[in-house]
Formats: structure tokens, C-alpha cells, sequence
């Protein structure tokens, strides 16, 4: 594979780590300066990023590599088609995200936005960190520097409820992380490198009991930001945060961070291979099945809007896991795709979340009659990505389920078929009656009839998620070239192994 | 010329300690410029010396031109000269830092001050240095008496904590000083070259084992390694800011060399691994004195005090790294001499600044302090995370390559100490972050006066003195963190062992 080597990995981590102290000197007294840091790192971001798009799908990389600890420890990114989809996932939703932002914090006068902002910032910088990473102690780094810049998001309220959310948060990611550095020193000292390869590189390094005890412990370790049960108690209790941090690090970049974690493990460090020889996939599979269907019914039963949005996210981050577990060509194309697929539909949902929050101060589901009337822009956003999550075509949620489906089938599992399908049934069940109430019941008093919709900084990006989601069901590589990547991608993995 | 640093080190503020009474008797204001400026002389000459390690490798120095074994004779290898730019520079921070601190609190005492803490680090600086173990007996002394007088002059209680700080410090003296008369009695010698040469051949002698056990636990007492840490919580505690962020993160490190030193080099390291089984002893205790450090820091409510028994966790964090007795082990072991000593004197200096404008040590009572001092806050907060262990502030490296060694000597619950240890740090951290940084939560609080949260906080920095230091140890525990590879390569790993 050719190697390019170039610092614009470093400088799509660094802008934003630029931008986020640029942000704390600015301060609140200008606060239009500050926010234009935020929307021109998020561009310039989006645009380096995006630059490195033509050279990975010619099947080249580019590496980085920042400093060398060790022989066969170094920080470095290496940017890799599965790296780059991520990437261009998180840093294209931070544009959206940052717009919105402003008109969220804006429009409920919150207090402490530099310090929100600050953090937001760092957040960016840590997740595109993580999508660059070239091995697991780079990732590490990474991905403990975005555990510690989410916590003061998460604890933004100041209220009990805020602070008692960030501890749970704390006390589930940094055990997590602890137990990560175990097992990456661990398979440091076994194998005496820790760089990620398409197709694993943990063949032979052990016994199979040893093998497979590593596994469980990075599993267990980048789970907990996915949300993977039973460790996913922390993620609806996050919710108490601010929506554009739930819409952007609950349902893409920290969560997503996990989830990337556990598909790297999977198909980067041990392998399709190497795990079909230990027999652990099935169990992955089937422990992340579980995760699908329980999310699934408790989303049924919140009636507060983000946490029902909450579980609906588990609900989604172990079907891509199970798409990855399955091993199959089909089934990981479904998996990553579903990646970029669920960020556009999920970050469009917590923006709706986050309008009717802003405009009309709800949260909870049963709050919700008519209000399609008064906000249609912002309901009809909201059931455009409800509709698309239950893949349904021609969303772009129907590409993602279809591929798993396929996946199930030829991996010959006919269970996951019907795990899929329940999936699917659910998220009707869950979503459906929203569409429902605000659109087709009579209003509630305080819902005025006629048009009065959010701040258009947070209209617009809600409309142009959505709007992306139909994009991407009927053209799956437009614009941001997602199946492609993905495609080349599962090739790099399913070639070796 | 250059060889001639390695003596400044230990001469310029030994002399310049006795010029101390006389320009206090002058000036008394000239007291903290002259020490200032004095310890800029061995920061220098460290550095040197660390320069001639690196290139030219290590070398002796023989003081006033005798040959050894029988002149006093200073080694300067990788490990010696590593450390002392740590004692140099960290004593010149803390130097700096006290300005203030010394006006405010001891405003009669400034001249005894000055000359202890000139004493205080040429005893420290020339235990690290000195190549003869008689010598090092010397200067462990002259560091330890200027210790307790220093430690006395401090708050209410401190008397008493510095009586028991000098029972058992004397004791741990002489066990060591006892471990000295027994190698001299087999081998007739005191340097430490000549005894490595020489010990070899009586390995399997009980005069050397019992000489061993003597030093061990000696050195075990100096470095406060559970349970003989008993005299150390009271005693940091009750000293003034400026020294315990002087001994707090230096003492116990320097002990730590020792421990190596006596070790890995007068004695081979096979016998230390082999022949006698101390590490697994010094092991575990380590990893108690992580958990009871812990817990017990835990307990308290007073954020010095909750340091202190912090201090106790990391010195198991040491000898845990100095106890697998491998190479990634011991790296990791050094490494965090110099990480946690830059951690705990940045932590220190935060907290005699918190003391200092507020009055207070008291964690409920830190709240708005982000506003107050958001610059020290800033940094009590970056090494806040590097003590939890997160990348990429110094503290996740050493923990890195701690925990590659306990892997790589199999030893399981040392590696699971050291993880939990992180967890627990988490915990009392951002216990200390919560109360500073945000409201506080209702119910449990609400004592500490019910007014509006809305009044508008002014800033109110600590003076620059001492915001200086902080802000350059905070930089300093990101930096070294980022270019700990560098410092491993070109001279950690020429520190350890060859045999490793």
C-alpha cells in the first residue's frame, strides 16, 4: 500500500485544539469573535479532512508521525479509508453542529458558553485524533483526552442532576480507560507493536485463552462509549447535557468514538480471522444482538424525548457492532455505512430535540400533540430521520439494514435476520407515534396553529441534516463519497483475512 | 572547567547558606534575591553535568584531588545527573515561589529560613552526587536536620509532628548508617565503585545479607514507603507552603534514588533479584501503600493533607517500578521520580497559593476559585489529570511503563494497584474540581451560607511569584509528558541497569 506522508492529519487535530484556546483568550465579553473561532475552525477542520478524501480512495495512506516513545511506540496517525469515514463524519457534522450551537446557547441565554465552546472544541480535536490514530496507544491517548473534554459538557447545568450525570459518566470511561491501557500494554508486551492492520495482527502472539480475555477487555473498554450493555447506564443519564452536545458527542463523536474502538478491535487488531478461530464472534454478535433488541423495548418506554432518542442510539451502535461482529463482507459494509448513515439521522433528531427544547421548552414525549403544526420544518425534519432509522427506503437507514441483512444471510445466521427486523419493528414503534401525535392530534393549548418555528440557526442545519439523509438513501456516495470508503475499506480487510 | 560543575553543585549554596545570616543581618529583604540567584548556579552546572553524561558518558569527580576508595569521590552518571537537574530545578522553582509565602507566614524567620532551605537542598543535591555511601550518610543527615527545623517552623502542631518526624527519621538514619558499618567491616571499603567490585565474592556472607536488610529498611523509612510512612503525613502537613512543596515532592524521590543506587549499583542487581527475596516483600508493601495512601486521602477533607497521602500512594508507585526489577519497570520508576516531583511541587505550590489568598484549605471551601485564580486553577486542573493518568500530561507515561513491567514480571495485582490507584486519584481530583469549578450541589452544601450565586466574582490571582512557578511546573507536566520518549531514549535507558 503507498505510504503518503504529510502533517495533514496533524494540523485536522491541531486547528481545533487552536481554535478552543483562541476561544478561552477571546472570553465572553466578544462573544462574536469567539463563535467565528468555532465556525472557522470547524471549516478550515472540515476542509483539510476532506482534502485527504481523493488521495485515500486511490488506495494510498497518510501517515504522520508525531513522536516515538519506544521502538514499536509511537504516536502517529495513519489515515486510512475506515479512519478517513469517520473523520469526514465527525468534522462535516461539527459545521452543522457549531451553527446550531450558537442558536441553541443564544437561545436559552446559558452561562458559562466559553467554557462550552472551549471544550466543544477539544472535543473535535480529540475525536479526529482518534479517527487518525495509526495504533491502539495513539488511540488511547486520544481517546482519554476526549473523555476528560466531555465531562465539563456533560456537567454543564451545574444542577445535582448534571453533576451526579458527570460523575457516572467519569466513573464508567475512566475505569474503562484503565482497563484499555491494561490490555494495550498487555498486547504491547505480546506482540511488541500496536499498529493497527487490516486484518489483525494478533495471530499467533498467544494462547487462545489469553486472546480471547484481551478481547473481552477492549471490548469492554470502547463499549462503554458505545453503550454496549450492561454498560451503557451512563449514556441516558448524559443527556442531562446541553442537545447540541447530545446530538453531536451522544450520538456521533464520543459515542461513535466507541464504536469505532470496538470496530478497529474487531477488524483492525484481531481480525475476521483470528476471531473466527477463537469462536468469540458469535458470542460478540449475539451479546450485541441483545443490546439491540433491550435498547430497542426500553426506548419504548421514556417518555423524555432525549432519553428515548438515548436508547435509540444503544439501540443503533450495537447494530453496527453486530454488523462488524458478523465478519462478513455484507455484513461490515452494512456496519460502517450504518456509521456515517446514523450520524446524519440521529444528530438530526437531537436537533429537532433541541428546537422544540429551545421554542417551546418540552421534553417530553407527551407534550408533543400538534406541534407539527407550529414547527413544521423542524417535525417534518424529525420524522424524516425517524422514518429513514427504521429503514425504511429511500432513506438512507434502508442501505445500512439491507447490507446487514445480507450480512446475516451470508454468514448464514438466520437469528440476526430476525434481530434486524425486531430492530427495525421497534424503532417504528418508538418513532411513529411522535410523527403521529405532533402532526395528526389535536393541538395542546399553548401550541400556536399557525407557523412559528426555532431560530433559524438551528432550523437550517436541522433541514439540511435531514435533507442529507434522503441524499445519501438514494445516492449512498454523494458528496461526501461514504460508500465508497466504506467499500475500500471492507476490501483492505477482507483482502488479508 | 566542565568537570569542575560537579562540585559547584554542592559548593555554591553550602557557602552560600553561611552568607545567608550575614546578609539577613545587612538586609534582610536581600535574603531572597541572594538565594535566588544562588541556586541558578546549580541548575547550571547540572545541566552541564548532564550534557558531559550524555555525550561523553559518566565520569568521577574527586573532591580535593584524592584518589578513591579513600578520598570522597562524586559519580556522575546517567541517573545521578538525571536527578539532580530535577532537585536543582525543582529547589530553584521553589525558591522563586517563596517570596511570599515567607513574608506572609514567617515574617521573623526569614533568615533562618533562607539558610535551612540553602542546607536543605546541598544535603539533598549531594546525596544524589556523592559516589562514597559514607558520604551520602553525611548529606542524608544535613538534609534531614534542616528538614526538621524547617518542618518546625511551621503551623500549630507542627512541633509535635516534627519530634516524631525526628525519632523515626534518626532511626531510619541508623539503620543506615548501620548497613554502612557492616559493608565496612567486610569489605573495608566505603565507595560505592570499589564496594561493587568487591562485594561479588561475599554475596552469600550473613554480615552482607544483614547489611542489606539494614539499608532496605532504612531507606524504606527515609522514602516513607508504607508502613513506615507514619511520621510523613503529619509531618509535610504542618510545614510552611514553601517547604513542603520543597521536600513533599523531593524527599521521598530522593530516597528513592538512594534505594536504586544502593540497589542496582553497590550491590548487582542479581543479588538484589536473587539472592535475597526483597522485592517481593517491597513489592506488596507498595501496593498497600498505594491502596492505604489512597484511602486515607480519601478521608480527608483538608486538600494539603489529602496530598500528603497522596505522596504515600506515589512513593508505591516508585518502588513498585523499582521492585519488578525489569527494564521497562525501572524506566518507569525513574521517569516518575521526575514526573511525580513535578506533579506534587506543582500540586503543593497550588495549594500554598489557594492558602495564601484564601486563607483556606478546606475543599468545600474552594468554590468560585476558577474565577478567583483561574490560572491556578487551570494548572491544579492539568496536573490534577496528569496524577489520574491521562494522556498526554506526564503522569499516563510513567503509569505506561510501570505497567508494562509489573506485565512483564507477571506480577498481576501490582499491575491492578497501579489501575486502581489512577481510578482513586480520579475520585479525589475531581471531588477537588467539582468544588472549585462548579456551584455546589444543594442540599449537601448549603451550610457554607446561602448566598446568590449570581454576585459578580472578582479576580483575585495570586501574586506573580508565585503564579510563575505554577504556571511553568504546569507547562512542565505536559511537556515532559509529550517528550518523554526523548528523555527514555537519550537517557533513562543508559540509567538502567545493563544487565536488565
Amino acid at each position: 500500500m503507498d505510504v503518503l506522508y504529510s502533517s495533514r492529519p496533524l494540523w485536522a487535530v491541531l486547528v481545533s485544539m487552536i481554535a478552543a484556546f483562541l476561544i478561552l483568550a477571546t472570553g465572553e465579553k466578544n462573544r462574536n469573535i469567539r463563535e467565528s473561532w468555532t465556525i472557522m475552525a470547524a471549516l478550515a477542520k472540515f476542509l483539510i479532512v476532506f482534502s485527504m478524501v481523493p488521495v485515500i480512495l486511490q488506495g494510498k495512506v497518510i501517515e504522520y508521525t508525531i513522536v516515538t516513545f519506544y521502538p514499536g511506540l509511537l504516536l502517529q496517525f495513519r489515515v486510512d479509508a475506515f479512519g478517513m469515514l469517520f473523520g469526514v463524519i465527525a468534522s462535516s457534522l461539527w459545521i452543522a453542529t457549531s451553527f446550531y450551537s450558537i442558536g441553541y446557547v443564544r437561545g436559552l441565554n446559558e452561562h458559562a458558553q466559553t467554557r462550552y465552546f472551549f471544550a466543544f472544541a477539544m472535543c473535535l480535536s480529540s475525536t479526529i485524533g482518534i479517527a487518525f490514530s495509526a495504533n491502539l496507544l495513539t488511540f488511547l491517548v486520544f481517546y482519554e483526552i476526549l473523555t476528560i473534554a466531555t465531562y465539563p459538557l456533560v456537567i454543564h447545568k451545574e444542577s445535582n442532576e448534571g453533576i451526579m450525570g458527570g460523575r457516572k459518566y467519569l466513573a464508567y470511561t475512566l475505569t474503562a480507560g484503565c482497563v484499555l491501557l491494561f490490555a494495550i500494554a498487555m498486547i504491547y508486551y505480546m506482540t511488541g507493536t500496536l499498529d493497527f492492520k487490516a486484518g489483525g495482527f494478533m495471530t499467533g502472539s498467544g494462547s487462545s485463552t489469553v486472546l480471547i480475555m484481551l478481547f473481552a477487555m477492549l471490548i469492554f473498554g470502547f463499549g462503554v462509549k458505545a453503550g454496549i450493555m450492561p454498560m451503557h447506564e451512563w449514556l441516558p443519564t448524559a443527556m442531562v447535557a446541553p442537545t447540541p452536545v447530545s446530538a453531536l458527542l451522544h450520538a456521533v463523536a464520543v459515542v461513535k468514538a466507541g464504536v469505532f474502538g470496538c470496530l478497529r478491535v474487531i477488524l483492525y487488531v484481531f481480525g475476521p480471522g483470528l476471531l473466527h478461530d477463537l469462536g468469540i464472534w458469535l458470542i460478540m454478535a449475539y451479546i450485541a444482538s441483545f443490546t439491540v433488541v433491550v435498547a430497542g423495548f426500553l426506548a419504548l418506554g421514556q417518555d423524555h424525548l432525549k432519553r428515548r432518542l438515548a436508547f435509540s442510539t444503544i439501540n443503533n451502535l450495537a447494530l453496527i457492532v453486530v454488523g462488524a461482529a458478523l465478519l462478513t463482507k455484507s455484513s461490515m459494509t452494512g456496519g460502517i455505512i450504518h456509521m456515517a448513515n446514523h450520524a446524519f439521522m440521529k444528530i438530526t433528531l437531537f436537533f429537532c430535540a433541541g428546537a422544540l427544547h429551545v421554542k417551546m421548552h418540552k421534553d417530553y414525549v407527551s407534550q408533543l400533540d400538534g406541534i407539527g403544526r407550529q414547527m413544521p420544518l423542524t417535525m417534518g425534519a424529525f420524522a424524516i430521520a425517524a422514518i429513514g432509522l427504521s429503514g425504511i427506503p429511500p432513506m438512507s437507514g434502508f442501505i445500512s439494514k439491507w447490507f446487514l441483512c445480507l450480512g446475516a444471510l451470508e454468514a448464514n445466521q438466520i437469528i440476526f435476520l430476525f434481530v434486524f427486523m425486531t430492530s427495525a419493528m421497534l424503532d417504528v414503534a418508538f418513532f411513529f407515534p411522535i410523527i403521529y401525535n405532533s402532526f395528526f392530534k389535536k393541538p395542546l393549548d399553548d401550541v400556536a396553529p399557525h407557523f412559528d418555528e426555532a431560530p433559524m440557526f438551528m432550523v437550517i442545519p436541522l433541514v439540511i441534516t435531514a435533507l442529507l439523509s434522503i441524499v445519501f438513501g438514494i445516492v449512498p456516495d454523494a458528496f461526501f463519497r461514504f460508500f465508497s470508503l466504506t467499500s475500500l475499506a471492507v476490501q483492505n480487510i477482507m483482502g488479508v483475512g | 572547567m566542565a568537570d569542575q560543575f560537579a562540585a559547584l553543585i554542592i559548593v555554591v549554596p553550602l557557602i552560600a547558606s553561611i552568607f545567608v545570616p550575614v546578609i539577613g543581618w545587612w538586609k534582610k529583604r536581600l535574603c531572597y534575591p541572594w538565594v535566588v540567584a544562588v541556586l541558578v548556579i546549580p541548575l547550571i552546572s547540572s545541566l552541564s553535568v548532564l550534557n558531559t553524561v550524555m555525550t561523553t558518558g559518566k565520569f568521577s569527580y574527586r573532591l580535593g584531588g584524592w584518589a578513591p576508595p579513600w578520598g570522597i569521590e562524586y559519580m556522575l552518571d546517567h541517573l545521578s545527573a538525571f536527578v539532580l537537574v530535577i532537585v536543582s530545578s525543582i529547589s530553584l522553582i521553589v525558591a522563586i515561589y517563596s517570596k511570599k509565602s515567607v513574608e506572609d507566614n514567617l515574617p521573623e524567620k526569614t533568615v533562618p529560613f533562607y539558610t535551612l532551605f540553602l542546607l536543605l537542598v546541598t544535603g539533598l543535591m549531594g546525596i544524589v552526587i556523592t559516589g562514597d555511601v559514607f558520604n551520602l550518610f553525611v548529606f542524608l543527615e544535613i538534609s534531614a536536620l534542616s528538614c526538621y527545623a524547617l518542618i518546625a517552623i511551621g503551623e500549630e502542631g507542627a512541633p509535635m509532628a516534627t519530634f516524631n518526624y525526628i525519632i523515626i527519621g534518626t532511626i531510619g538514619a541508623c539503620f543506615y548508617l548501620l548497613g554502612i558499618g557492616y559493608l565496612y567491616i567486610a569489605t573495608g571499603s566505603l565507595n560505592m565503585a570499589d564496594l561493587a567490585n568487591i562485594l561479588p565474592d561475599l554475596y552469600h556472607s550473613k554480615v552482607i545479607l544483614v547489611a542489606f536488610a539494614f539499608f532496605t529498611v532504612g531507606l524504606a523509612i527515609k522514602a516513607g514507603l508504607f508502613p513506615m510512612h507514619v511520621w510523613l503525613p503529619d509531618a509535610y502537613c504542618a510545614a510552611p507552603s514553601a517547604v513542603s512543596a520543597l521536600i513533599a515532592p523531593l524527599m521521598t524521590k530522593v530516597a528513592a534514588y538512594v534505594m536504586i543506587r544502593i540497589m542496582f549499583t553497590v550491590f548487582q542487581p542479581h543479588f538484589s533479584v536473587e539472592i535475597v527475596p526483597v522485592f517481593v516483600i517491597l513489592g506488596w508493601l507498595s501496593v498497600f501503600a498505594i491502596f492505604w495512601g489512597g484511602i486515607k486521602a480519601l478521608a480527608q477533607t483538608d486538600l494539603k493533607r489529602m496530598l500528603v497521602y497522596i505522596v504515600v500512594a506515589e512513593v508505591g508507585y516508585i518502588v513498585i517500578g523499582v521492585s519488578v526489577a525489569n527494564r521497562m519497570g525501572l524506566t518507569g520508576a525513574i521517569l516518575h521520580i521526575m514526573n511525580d516531583a513535578v506533579m506534587m511541587a506543582c500540586l503543593f505550590l497550588v495549594v500554598g497559593a489557594v492558602l495564601y489568598k484564601t486563607g483556606t484549605r478546606d475543599i468545600h471551601q474552594l468554590r468560585h476559585l476558577n474565577k478567583k485564580m483561574p490560572f491556578t486553577m487551570a494548572a491544579f486542573t492539568i496536573t490534577a489529570l496528569s496524577m489520574v493518568g491521562i494522556p498526554p500530561a506526564c503522569g499516563f507515561f510513567s503509569k505506561w511503563y510501570l505497567i508494562l513491567g509489573t506485565i512483564e514480571a507477571g506480577q498481576w495485582v501490582w499491575a491492578a494497584a497501579l489501575l486502581c490507584s489512577s481510578l482513586i486519584n480520579a475520585v479525589l481530583f475531581f471531588r477537588v474540581i467539582e468544588c472549585a469549578y462548579l456551584k455546589p450541589m444543594e442540599p449537601a452544601y448549603a451550610h457554607n451560607g446561602g448566598e446568590t450565586t449570581h454576585e459578580e466574582i472578582q479576580r483575585d490571582e495570586a501574586p506573580l511569584t508565585m503564579l510563575v512557578p505554577i504556571v511553568i511546573m504546569a507547562a512542565g507536566v505536559i511537556l515532559l509528558g509529550i517528550f518523554s520518549g526523548k528523555i527514555i531514549s537519550s537517557v533513562i535507558q543508559f540509567a538502567v541497569p545493563a544487565s536488565f
